[in-house]
């Protein structure tokens, strides 16, 4: 066989591994209720938006948005803002404990949920941030902040100190270098970081799960994890609904690739 | 200088706060309350200190040693097929020139959908009466549908799959940028000496790609230890207990039996294994000079 043809079989092999399982459920949630239960399974849809409608009348979905969508923006600023401070001053003075506090960040960023769960949900507990958006949010600040560190902190190194340098003889403070200076230098680099936070806090389900109980606070993916029914499952509605968690992160993930896989090796990779 | 380290403290403070209140703290405590009974139904006990024996106890339960050991298959299956898959995959992009980018961007959506969303959509896949599974492997034969997910035999096979799905692409992009690393003068004095593809890849694509491929197992296993959301989906654990990853087992005996002494002896058992990973993948970071992971 050439070369190119077996490629382009591989190629295309590899998108069908990668597309076809979610197609089907986005195909699932264009299905009439007739046709979700025939069997055997009826492979393409009416493209009915029946359980699109059902999902935002009968089951919260735009409700279950907007907290996601405050939890995971208010995470992802906080941890930037305070992640960027940290990682000016690790990519600036590189010294003994500086590599510490790093490896400290790194090893936290491996910690099994599990490990931590019980204590934090006690610290939430006495201040009374259990069921609230801050509880939450400061446990995704405190989750988010080594990857966001390290990331940012490579994406810092890269910035010349010359330039800053001359800005402080011109009398700007640190934090005025900070922000006037390196910032917009390292704009692409803070935008990654945003990305993965977000992401990552657009996604997580384990501390969502023991921290909001309340239906009223729940973020969408517990919503979708816990979606109401016993024997019955509303599958057309649970597809609707996974599928809008969803299309926002593939299409950021499309035009953002090349950030985004940069970001990530250098959170693996980077020593 | 003096002024500029004060300066560097003042900036690293507030993550500092955070990260101690909510990750060093908590696993300290974790440790602590291990060595007592305390258990949320029972609150007259009180927190009474017991040594050892929360340990003795786990070490005693035939649940947890099942637990411990699923999860061990769990790693142990998914992590090779995984890096497998992975490199395949890597190795395709790093030829592939025309849609390279489009090809990279859909290998990143297994990636990019929350692990809820594919969990719930793996079930559905699974699922006895409309799963697509049934409908690749019997037809219309209604009569032979499987019920993956209720059968003990096939439950952590389902959940395995999902993982691997949705977990290849991360090890895909570490081992390209592994691959990205390796000088394509090397390749044409092989081709030069006359190599086949095969010997290309055996001599000088593997040995050059095996710091990436470290790198990858170790940072999968690490994640892997702690796969929570597929089995909450899709089976709570079960059935009989076949799929009960000791994640799994430590929030039950955690949050639902209000077992904190207990779960968190789990929790302390979970966090050391992974420890060990951890340690490892310090020591690989320190030492190794990333050969073909620089960019």
């Amino acid at each position: 066989m050439k070369r190119p043809l077996a490629l382009a079989l591989f190629s295309f092999g590899i998108a069908l591994y990668c597309l076809v399982p979610f197609l089907w459920f986005v195909l699932t949630s264009l299905k009439s209720s007739a046709e979700l239960t025939a069997t055997p399974p009826k492979l393409i849809p009416s493209f009915h938006l029946g359980f699109y409608q059902s999902a935002l009348e009968k089951y919260g979905l735009l409700h279950y948005i907007g907290n996601s969508v405050i939890v995971a923006g208010a995470a992802t600023l906080i941890t930037i803002a305070i992640g960027s401070l940290a990682a000016y001053a690790m990519a600036r003075l590189q010294l003994g404990w500086t590599k510490f506090y790093l490896m400290i960040l790194l090893a936290i960023s491996m910690f099994p949920q599990i490990a931590i769960a019980g204590p934090v949900w006690s610290i939430l507990d006495r201040l009374n941030w259990l069921n609230t958006y801050q509880g939450l949010v400061a446990t995704y600040i405190a989750l988010s902040l080594p990857i966001a560190i390290w990331i940012l902190t490579t994406f810092f190194r890269e910035v010349p100190s010359e330039i800053e340098e001359a800005a402080l003889i011109d009398g700007c403070s640190r934090l005025q270098a900070l922000y006037k200076v390196v910032l917009p230098l390292a704009a692409p680099g803070i935008f990654t970081a945003a990305l993965l936070v977000f992401i990552h806090a657009w996604n997580e389900f384990f501390f969502a799960l023991i921290i909001m109980t309340d239906p009223d606070v729940q973020t969408l993916p517990v919503g979708i994890a816990l979606f109401p029914g016993e024997y019955t499952m509303p599958w057309g509605e649970i597809s609707a609904a996974s599928t809008v968690a969803t299309v926002p992160l593939i299409l950021l993930t499309l035009v953002f690739q090349r950030g985004i896989v940069r970001g990530l090796c250098a959170g693996a990779v980077k020593g | 200088m003096k002024s500029s380290h004060r300066a560097a403290l003042l900036f690293l403070l507030p993550s500092f706060i955070f990260v101690t209140v909510f990750s060093l703290f908590p696993i300290f405590e974790s440790f602590r309350l291990s060595f007592y009974r305390l258990i949320l139904t029972l609150p007259w006990i009180g927190q009474k200190p017991i040594g050892w024996q929360n340990y003795i106890d786990l070490w005693d339960d035939p649940v947890a040693m099942e637990s411990l050991f699923t999860t061990l298959i769990f790693v142990g299956v998914t992590i090779p097929l995984e890096l497998l898959f992975g490199l395949g995959i890597a190795l395709v992009l790093n030829d592939v020139f025309h849609g390279r980018g489009l090809l990279r961007a859909v290998v990143l959506i297994p990636w990019a959908i929350p692990t809820v969303v594919s969990s719930q959509m793996w079930r559905f896949i699974f699922n006895d009466r409309y799963g697509l599974i049934n409908f690749i492997f019997f037809g219309g034969d209604v009569s032979r549908y499987l019920a993956p997910l209720a059968d003990p035999h096939l439950a952590l096979i389902a959940i395995m799959a999902a993982e691997v799905w949705k977990t290849t692409p991360f090890a895909a992009l570490i081992l390209l940028a592994g691959l990205q690393g390796i000088p394509d003068d090397l390749y044409e004095a092989a081709s030069i000496d006359g190599a086949t593809a095969w010997q290309k890849f055996r001599h000088v694509t593997l040995p050059l790609i095996r710091p990436a491929l470290l790198l990858a197992l170790l940072f999968r296993t690490i994640d892997s230890l702690r796969v929570f959301d597929l089995v909450f989906v899709m089976t709570q654990g079960g059935p009989a207990d076949t799929t009960n990853v000791l994640q799994f087992y430590g929030y039950k005996k955690t949050f639902a039996e209000g077992m904190i002494g207990y779960g968190s002896a789990i929790a302390v058992a979970v966090f050391l294994m992974s420890l060990t990973f951890s340690l490892a993948y310090l020591r690989f970071m320190k030492t190794s000079h990333h050969e073909g992971m620089t960019r």
